[in-house]
């Protein structure tokens, strides 16, 4: 039987906007949990699945298999050819979406309510029963290759993969997700089954479904769904040091206009500082024009069109990233402005002022995000897979407003380290050239 | 990224019967305002669209539609450099522009009971701009970043460029909406004042307001905002240069080192969707479906993706969105192997026995369902139903015309599109492009 643990009116009160969400948290028969928001005004639903792993879990020399399997999820299963499941999922005027992160996989579907029985029986077939026939195989293997030349030849892919590598070498985040040619080249189907016997598991999936249905009769609809998916998969990779060192790497290509990615190491979304460090870090480079590194870089010199910096706590390991693009000529001086920004902010801090400004924008955007069903669905699957609960939609401002002046100086010394700052230059930056 | 610039805000948007609520209003100097109600979220989107784009542009002075755009979030008589944004995000909301080649669009999303401030600050904005000499030289260094951020630094933009060029003779839609770079280096004061004096008024404007509201509220505060600003009575007839008979097909190699997957397009000038004349517009939309819409059922993917391993990728899409002239086009990425010209010929082959051979019945009603589903899937995003609203009046449609979109759409016949497929797939009205890294793969 369903168990409907709890269900709460969620409202979330910020500066301006109210926004109620009520969430119901719901656990299947067979034991699948899931968040469920009931939205009947439009007759339609999302559904979103995150399952922890992802591309961490590609096996030694494998690179690129779990994102080849999970394209192929698309391509045939059951008794359907890819045309036949394609045609099928076209007359039903459903979409899905299959994709392979760093630490998850990501799987998505929109459907009429009028459809529901016959999308879910064909979403399900493609994720226990996909097909990967080496038709499908060699020719989304094409695709895949070609992607992973041009991003050879893309100043921003080429930035961000030197970082990644030279932060994290062999560990799974020192490489890209698509593979190499020649790890994917090797690839095989027998390889397919088994990354999507280790990717697609119960124990690491979270769901959350939003729209026109029910609580009552969403824990049938996952049973029928994932419980034919195995229950564990293997162990996950252990954690990792972020290993660059402060300084910057040129890579020389012929374009008009360098492109830097940048960043440090950063802190644990479940540090007791994490919320601290996000309205730092919104002062600093996140917060769009208002952000110092946007009002320095860009409105007062006009070196850039855009800059912009995130923490990115990942699974095993984090990050504070950012990136700058500035022509050859001046992508020195937008480094060296952001350098100095990052050095200002760690010896002073921000002012009270700066703060106050944040903390409104901070807490009255934060409702407005959760507009459209699969906005919802997506921000509700995200929040399980971090160990949130649905109270964090109402308490979350609350822990935006508890951030102090202290706190956030505190955090800029500790956290920001300006001379630990890593920049990947990919041009022909004039006046820079590689540290190490 | 901030100040968005769209070539194609709005990608073909589809179908609906239920609709959403919309009201419509003209104040007494001219200016239209839209507003669409949805109440399930506590918020509202605030656009104001100005019917003039790039193609407006006077000659010599391409990329000031945008330019200007980009000045207008620095100060006014009573809003300082920098405010008008500072204040959006004091409120909890976002606030952006965009600028293409039939409108200008600057949007802010907040909190329903903010919509009075984000009105008074838009209003402002409309006659009192403040700018300054310094403003211009630091904002041209920024416009001239974009310019490299998004064309100099792709090689398949800097293609798109030239072929789009080459396909609009004499039409400014030939002209990148971000400007050429010789020009954008020379914009100046007078260039962006001159545009912003003439164009924008209330009698050039369109409101659009979606979300949690009520529209005689609405009404009344576009009344007492916008409403009061006086008409420009030198607003001039929006008349560009038009196309001529085009006699002769076009082609071009573009050659970049950075291009890493040659590949070929091919783009045909097209019908634009017209006040009460929508109908082969709608019919193109089901052309470029069956031709290259999905990889897996349409024409071209399903004979150079499945039957054959001639390409990796193929599309065919059609942008009937344009106040003068709409484009149809294919595109296609040889596998390894295959060269140019033999992916040309096989895409060529595939579109001439579409034209020969029965439309199968089962691709229309299944082409038909998802445009009636995605009228339905488009209810849930409030904002890119203001999009479609301001969009559409600023390339002159009418509101009626939007509403009727979704039904003409329903009501395609196979007829409509052999006969709309025999006019447009004319090579003498269209541009083939090759992108290669060097000459030697283009073969």
């Amino acid at each position: 039987m369903l168990r409907i643990l709890f269900a709460f009116c969620l409202t979330i009160v910020a500066t301006t906007a109210q926004a109620e969400l009520d969430i119901k948290q719901v656990t299947s028969p067979g034991g699948i949990n899931a968040w469920v928001v009931e939205e009947p005004a439009i007759p339609f639903v999302a559904l979103e699945i995150r399952i922890q792993g992802g591309g961490t879990l590609d096996l030694p020399g494998k690179r690129g298999a779990t994102n080849l399997m999970a394209a192929l999820l698309e391509e045939g299963s059951g008794d359907m050819t890819a045309q036949e499941f394609q045609t099928t999922l076209e007359d039903l005027a459903a979409s899905f979406t299959f994709r392979a992160f760093d630490d998850s996989m990501q799987i998505s579907a929109r459907f009429l309510t009028e459809n529901k029985e016959e999308v879910i029986a064909l979403l399900r077939q493609a994720l226990v029963a996909p097909r990967f026939d080496q038709d499908a195989l060699d020719r989304v293997r094409a695709q895949v290759i070609s992607g992973i030349n041009s991003d050879a030849k893309s100043p921003n892919a080429i930035a961000s993969s030197t970082f990644y590598a030279k932060a994290f070498g062999e560990h799974p985040y020192g490489s890209s997700i698509d593979g190499t040619i020649d790890s994917v080249t090797a690839l095989t189907r027998d390889d397919m089954f088994e990354a999507h016997r280790n990717a697609l598991v119960l124990d690491r999936l979270y769901v959350s479904v939003v729209g026109d249905t029910t609580a009552e009769t969403v824990g049938a609809m996952l049973d029928d769904l994932l419980g034919d998916l195995p229950t564990e998969g293997p162990p996950l990779p252990d954690d990792v040091a972020f290993g660059l060192d402060g300084g910057i790497t040129v890579v020389d290509f012929e374009t008009p206009q360098s492109v830097a990615f940048f960043g440090q190491e950063g802190l644990e979304r479940d540090d007791e500082d994490f919320f601290a460090a996000f309205v730092l870090n919104h002062i600093l480079g996140a917060g769009g024009f208002e952000s110092r590194l946007m009002t320095e870089v860009r409105e007062k010199r006009g070196l850039t069109y855009g800059i912009g910096t995130s923490l990115v706590p990942k699974y095993h390991a984090e990050m504070i990233l950012g990136s700058v693009a500035s022509s050859n000529e001046t992508i020195a001086e937008a480094i060296a402005v952001t350098r100095s920004e990052w050095e200002r902010m760690a010896r002073d801090g921000v002012t009270a002022q700066e703060l106050e400004v944040a903390k409104t924008y901070l807490t009255g955007e934060y409702p407005l995000r959760f507009d459209g069903n699969a906005d919802i669905a997506s921000i509700m699957a995200g929040m399980q897979m971090i160990g949130l609960t649905p109270d964090y939609v109402v308490d979350r401002n609350s822990f935006v407003e508890a951030v102090t002046l202290e706190d956030v100086n505190r955090v800029a010394a500790e956290l920001l380290q300006p001379d630990g700052l890593h920049f990947v230059v990919v041009g022909q930056p004039e006046g820079l050239e590689s540290t190490q | 990224m901030k100040r968005l610039f769209a070539a194609l805000v709005m990608a073909l948007s589809a179908t609906a019967s239920q609709a959403e609520e919309v009201t419509t209003y003209t104040l007494d100097n001219g200016m239209e305002v839209v507003v669409i109600e949805d109440n399930r979220a506590p918020v509202v989107v605030h656009m104001l669209w100005y019917k003039v784009g790039s193609a407006d542009e006077p000659v010599g002075a391409s990329g000031v539609a945008h330019f200007l755009e980009h000045l207008l979030f620095k100060a006014t008589d009573v809003l300082e450099s920098g405010e008008f944004s500072a204040t959006v995000a004091a409120n909890g909301g976002r606030d952006n522009a965009f600028t293409s080649y039939d409108y200008t669009a600057y949007f802010q999303r907040v909190a329903a009971d903010r919509l009075e401030l984000m009105m008074q600050m838009e209003s402002n904005r409309m006659n009192n701009l403040r700018i300054t000499a310094e403003d211009v030289e630091t904002e041209r260094q920024v416009v001239l970043e974009e310019r490299n951020q998004r064309t100099e630094n792709n090689p398949n933009a800097l293609a798109r460029e030239q072929f789009r060029a080459a396909l609009f003779q004499n039409h400014r839609y030939g002209v990148p909406i971000i400007g050429w770079r010789h020009e954008m280096e020379e914009l100046d004061l007078q260039d962006a004042l001159g545009f912003y004096d003439l164009y924008y008024s209330p009698n050039n404007a369109i409101l659009v307001v979606a979300g949690d509201v009520e529209p005689q509220e609405v009404l009344a505060l576009a009344k007492q905002y916008y409403g009061v600003i006086p008409a420009e009575e030198q607003l001039p007839v929006r008349e560009r240069p038009q196309e001529p008979p085009q006699r002769a097909e076009r082609r071009i190699t573009y050659v970049d080192a950075r291009v890493s997957q040659p590949y070929l397009v091919r783009m045909y000038l097209a019908p634009e969707r017209d006040p009460g004349a929508q109908r082969e517009a709608a019919a193109l939309v089901y052309l470029a479906e069956l031709l290259g819409g999905s990889p897996f059922t349409s024409a071209l993917g399903q004979a150079l993706q499945f039957d054959t391993q001639t390409a990796i990728y193929t599309n065919a899409s059609y942008n009937g969105q344009a106040l003068d002239d709409g484009v149809f086009s294919f595109s296609i990425a040889p596998a390894d192997g295959v060269s140019l010209s033999e992916a040309e010929a096989a895409m060529d082959e595939v579109v001439n026995a579409f034209l020969e051979a029965e439309i199968d019945p089962a691709r229309m009603e299944s082409i038909r369902t998802q445009l009636r589903a995605s009228e339905i899937y488009a209810l849930d995003d409030v904002q890119g139903l203001a999009q479609r609203y301001g969009a559409a009046l600023s390339q002159s449609l009418t509101v009626a015309d939007v509403q009727a979109w979704p039904d003409i759409l329903q009501s395609v016949t196979a007829e409509d599109i052999k006969a709309v497929a025999a006019k447009v797939l004319n090579r003498d009205q269209s541009v083939t492009g090759w992108v290669v890294a060097n000459q030697e793969e283009a073969r």
